[in-house]
């Protein structure tokens, strides 16, 4: 059963993935993007992570992908034109794909991963939740104060950015 | 109950950040550029989060939360800059954006 849901997820998330990469139109890309998420999600809860599969929902699927269309809707841009490739960059974009295909390869082909045994699964929710809360505000106090001072750097940030811009049309 | 193997997951993985980063370098428009950059982070988280599985320990969890965070500060800084470049340049094509190159 366990085997047969990873099998779904992981079909319908590299296809929604690939529905992200060749969809023209980029409205169905970010709604592409936000099936491939919720895969990611039911494969994060195959893993006893619902935390995070709650939270991946919540942050992307809520925050991120709302944000894109917002901005998509808000530019409507129109589709993607075509003209002709370059020649230099259509030989680097496919000695790219080329190099990315034969990691792949490799890794499908060679890789050997230990397996490691399944460790017994995780308490009751609650009690994961306080593990997370514990290990955040011990072990890794410090990275939160530098999230929480990334995050106050971006607010600024995105301010300034949406401000200068204002301020120089207003001018004559 | 059989459970999918540590290779499988880490094999998805990649796959899923290959398809990502094929995005990211085939795409012009910028925003589909930005949306298969945020695949190949949450390729990543989902490495992380499988390791962390079958390891028995939380740090790659945590990490997640971390990933997730910068995540999201990255979107909305980075759709800010677009947005100000389309203000700015009326395109976000991403050969059109060449403004550096000459």
């Amino acid at each position: 059963m366990a085997q047969f849901l990873f099998n779904l997820f992981a079909a319908f998330t590299l296809v929604c993935a690939l529905g992200v990469v060749v969809n023209k139109n980029a409205v169905n890309a970010a709604m592409c993007l936000l099936l491939a998420l919720v895969g990611v999600a039911g494969l994060f809860v195959a893993l006893n992570a619902y935390l995070l599969a709650f939270l991946l929902l919540l942050v992307y699927a809520g925050a991120v992908v709302a944000l894109f269309l917002f901005i998509i809707m808000l530019l409507d841009t129109k589709g993607e034109q075509r003209p002709g490739l370059k020649h230099a960059s259509l030989v680097a974009r496919l000695f790219a794909a080329a190099l990315v295909g034969a990691g792949l390869l490799s890794f499908f082909a060679r890789s050997r991963l230990p397996e490691p045994a399944l460790g017994p699964a995780s308490a009751a929710v609650g009690a994961e939740l306080k593990l997370y809360a514990y290990q955040l505000f011990t072990t890794y106090l410090l990275p939160v104060q530098v999230i929480g001072f990334l995050l106050l750097a971006a607010m600024l940030g995105v301010i300034v950015i949406s401000k200068k811009l204002d301020a120089a049309e207003d001018a004559p | 109950m059989i459970h999918a193997t540590l290779h499988a997951y880490v094999a998805l993985s990649a796959a899923l950040f290959a398809i990502g980063l094929l995005g990211v370098l085939i795409r012009r428009n910028t925003l589909v550029v930005f949306m298969c950059l945020e695949l190949m982070l949450v390729a990543s988280t989902l490495g992380l989060v499988a390791f962390s599985r079958f390891n028995g320990t939380d740090d790659g969890n945590v990490f997640v939360f971390f990933i997730l965070t910068v995540a999201a500060a990255e979107v909305a800084v980075g759709l800010a800059i677009i947005v100000a470049l389309f203000r700015k340049r009326q395109t976000i094509q991403v050969d059109e954006l060449n403004t550096l190159k000459h």
